[in-house]
């Protein structure tokens, strides 16, 4: 449940907030496309050590900490499993690889509106519907978390032990906490879609809205440090070829 | 002039075999303050969502008659022109709230009815200067308490301007004192922009000295259609409580007065009302 | 029986609960009241075992609760939930109420034995088969108080059983708490509705900003303007009226209809006539 945390949007006034959607979002891409076009375990980090101290400008640290805790077991048997089939180093590439993939769109959703990823998609010429739909199911996470945590009580109330039991009679536990969360997952989105169509939704076939994404100094600044960072990594990797100089200096120093 | 004009209205929900609405015949004038109630399941609810369309547009089943609202034919207008005409705030906070900002919440409405952006900053503004909420305007509605977020829903709707609204059990799950304040709030609001408001209500105390008219449905059908006074006069009182409402203590009091001898002028609404009543009394 | 000394609860560093203590003896009729945030329902968490006290204790029976498994509580202590929606899941009526039965190990003639009984109890036999999501609201709300009292646990406690219901509907409740009152059992009601208080219950603890503010006497507490205010409560429309009326001799700690028409009557009746 922590993990979710990871993309859950918290309000603040931070200089990563007030970017632009589309900015950070290539934010996340280039991350997203360094992460995969290097291997090298050093240059991986040295990408995590780039985002973290993000995450600490825009008062987010906590939350991030607190997700990858919650992802800990998660990672831990993906290294596992990847020490085991093709040893440690590409196990540990591979591990840092999933931080980074979690790490560069944590960023980007802790510290933008729904509403604002709601507008860029529609920016970029994805549907409104299909961009509402997205930004309802984040809004509803931490609703859904709550009720989540309820029913569980209410069910422990009534006697269930989720801790006991082997593996199968822990799954089937989980039934009295399942089918009530979605029945009311259900029941919930009559009832959003009740009152949205009370409020018009769907008049008019071209919206408008109260806030307009647009560029301001900060987002051009951050641009072009995004584009010259991704930049001289691609060169590096692609020209300079620096994986096989590090490889080699690590292989001499053993 | 009514504004309202329900003609000879059945309704049955689909894949029910019972009707929701048996023949209902009513009207509600414009400007006037009208509350219904009924045990679970009279309808109440069901009939609240014909006025802005939900039924038949949104919940399909069988409508029979028709609703006429703000001259317009429920039967043949959809939702999203009439909901520019009436407004309705739901039960739940919760599931009426999709934004994370209180601001943006307001604006919904406004932006699904393509307003320009100038028009809709003025009325966001507007609303929630009228409501007493400009201080929760960066706020997100799931951190403020439920009454502030009723309020926000009501702001929400009333940014659109409608002429009637249309309240759903909104104090359910609020505390008394919310409550009050919320039903208060709506009061002025409604004489200061001239609304004819509809509110299904279980807790009739803090009602039925304001309302115009206090309709009481069950199983489908209504009831009583009259002028709170009229509703809990001593001919009617008996089906009354037959029916199962929550009767305010204040009435209760009177008719037990009554039956010891002891006769007030009228029926009061309120404890103000019961002293005023009773010192007329005395003072013979 | 339930012994809560000193009790304090957090919600990550937010204090919701700053030194509770209370004593409720078996047998006990207890409303709990307050506004939203009080504190009421993570106090009665404390019951169960749901929530452990992070300063304090809280003994059910003479057992720490911080030292047993919700599980076991519970089988003592029933909890019926605000919203029956977040409890539902089971095929059939029957199976939902045969549920805590089964958790507790139960042997299947005794289980079949006791949903029959509290079906009847309930008015529900007759949709035992029934899928429970195809009740209504006031038939959902009865089949997950059946699913508590077929356990017959000796504490019965209902988190905010009157929201959203009508007249009669709270009626049943209050006949049903006062059966299970004549059956020995202790029951506490979180709720916020003073008329339904002062009719049903004769003790009241009132929880403010996380503190107890009051515990004692319904008639007391209901009747004080000043406490209900802290609370965030309104008076007993009775009561309101025994305020205005108090300049001329009736009482202000009036809680019910018929008390107030015998005071009017009497401070009235003989200049009337």
């Amino acid at each position: 449940m922590m993990t979710l945390k990871a993309f859950e949007f918290k309000r603040g006034d931070t200089i990563i907030h007030r970017l632009d959607p589309r900015v950070k979002f290539l934010l996340s891409i280039s991350f997203l496309a360094l992460s995969f076009i290097y291997s090298n375990l050093v240059m991986l980090l040295i990408f995590l050590l780039t985002i973290i101290p993000l995450f600490y400008f825009a008062k987010s640290l906590e939350n991030y900490l607190k997700s990858l805790k919650g992802a800990l077991l998660f990672i831990i048997l993906v290294s596992a499993l990847n020490y085991f089939v093709s040893g440690l180093y590409l196990a540990l590439t591979i591990t840092l690889r999933l931080i980074l993939l979690m790490s560069s769109f944590s960023i980007f959703f802790m510290t933008t509106y729904p509403e604002d990823f709601a507008l860029m998609l529609v920016n970029i010429g994805v549907p409104y519907d299909f961009a509402l739909t997205l930004t309802m199911s984040i809004r509803f996470v931490p609703t859904l978390a709550r009720e989540a945590q309820i029913i569980i009580d209410a069910q422990r109330s009534r006697g269930l032990e989720l801790e006991k039991g082997n593996f199968m009679v822990k799954l089937k536990n989980y039934i009295p906490i399942l089918v009530p969360l979605i029945v009311n997952a259900l029941r919930r989105s009559m009832s959003v879609a009740e009152a949205m169509e009370s409020r018009a939704f769907g008049a008019s076939p071209k919206r408008s809205s109260l806030v307009e994404l647009s560029f301001k100094r900060e987002d051009y600044i951050a641009l072009l440090i995004i584009v010259f960072f991704t930049t001289i990594m691609l060169l590096l990797k692609f020209y300079f070829h620096i994986e096989d100089s590090l490889n080699l200096y690590l292989f001499f120093t053993g | 002039m009514a504004i309202i004009e329900v003609k000879d209205l059945s309704y049955k929900y689909p894949g029910s075999s019972k009707y929701a609405l048996r023949d209902i015949s009513l009207n509600i004038d414009e400007g006037e303050f009208v509350v219904i109630t009924g045990p679970s399941g009279c309808g109440k609810t069901t009939l609240c969502r014909c006025f802005n369309g939900l039924i038949p547009h949104f919940y399909g089943g069988e409508f029979i008659g028709d609703v006429i609202v703000n001259g317009m034919s429920v039967k043949n207008t959809p939702i999203t022109i009439l909901s520019k005409y009436v407004g309705m705030v739901f039960q739940d906070p919760e599931s009426q709230l999709f934004s994370l900002n209180v601001e943006r919440e307001v604006a919904f409405g406004l932006e699904n009815l393509g307003l320009d952006r100038e028009e809709i900053r003025f009325r966001v503004n507007e609303v929630l200067e009228l409501m007493g909420i400009s201080h929760l305007r960066n706020r997100a509605p799931f951190e403020l308490s439920g009454g502030e977020q009723q309020k926000v829903a009501l702001a929400a709707c009333l940014a659109m301007r409608p002429k009637i609204l249309v309240l759903d059990e909104p104090t359910s799950h609020l505390d008394p004192v919310s409550a009050y304040s919320l039903l208060n709030l709506l009061n002025e609001l409604k004489n200061k922009l001239k609304l004819t408001v509809v509110i299904v209500e279980h807790r009739l105390e803090a009602l039925v000295a304001v309302c115009d008219k206090l309709i009481i449905m069950n199983e489908g059908k209504i009831v009583f259609n009259e002028d709170s006074k009229t509703v809990f006069s001593k001919e009617n009182i008996n089906s009354i409580k037959g029916i199962g409402i929550g009767i305010p203590k204040v009435v209760e009091l009177y008719h037990n007065l009554l039956n010891s001898g002891f006769t007030l002028r009228n029926i009061p609404l309120s404890p103000k009302m019961f002293k005023e009543y009773l010192l007329e009394v005395v003072r013979k | 029986m339930i012994e809560v000394h000193d009790l304090w609860f957090y919600y990550d560093s937010n204090p919701v609960l700053k030194g509770v203590s209370l004593e409720i003896n078996s047998g006990e009729i207890v409303a709990i009241m307050g506004e939203n945030g009080a504190g009421k329902t993570t106090l009665i968490k404390h019951f169960n075992g749901l929530l452990k006290p992070k300063r304090g204790y809280v003994k059910v029976f003479g057992i720490d609760t911080r030292y047993a498994t919700v599980a076991q509580l519970s089988r003592r202590v029933g909890l019926v939930f605000q919203n029956p929606d977040h409890q539902l899941f089971a095929e059939t009526v029957e199976e939902e109420v045969s549920f805590a039965l089964k958790n507790f190990g139960f042997p299947k003639e005794v289980i079949s034995e006791r949903v029959e009984r509290v079906l009847k109890l309930l008015d529900l036999y007759d949709l035992k088969d029934r899928s429970p999501f195809t009740l209504s609201g006031g038939e959902r709300r009865r089949v997950t108080i059946a699913s508590v009292l077929c356990y017959d646990p000796d504490i019965i406690i209902f988190d905010e059983p009157t929201v959203g219901q009508d007249y009669m509907q709270k009626e049943k409740l209050a006949q049903l708490i006062k059966l299970l009152h004549t059956r020995s059992k202790t029951v506490i009601v979180v709720t916020h509705d003073v008329e339904f208080v002062a009719e049903n219950f004769p003790r009241v603890i009132l929880l403010s900003s996380g503190r107890i503010i009051a515990d004692g006497s319904t008639r007391k507490i209901l009747t004080d303007e000043d406490l209900m205010k802290k609370a965030n409560l309104v008076l007993p429309q009775v009561t309101q009226i025994a305020y205005l009326l108090h300049e001329f001799g009736i009482p202000k700690d009036l809680l019910l209809v018929h008390e107030i028409r015998d005071s009017i009557l009497k401070i009235f009746a003989g200049e009337k006539l």
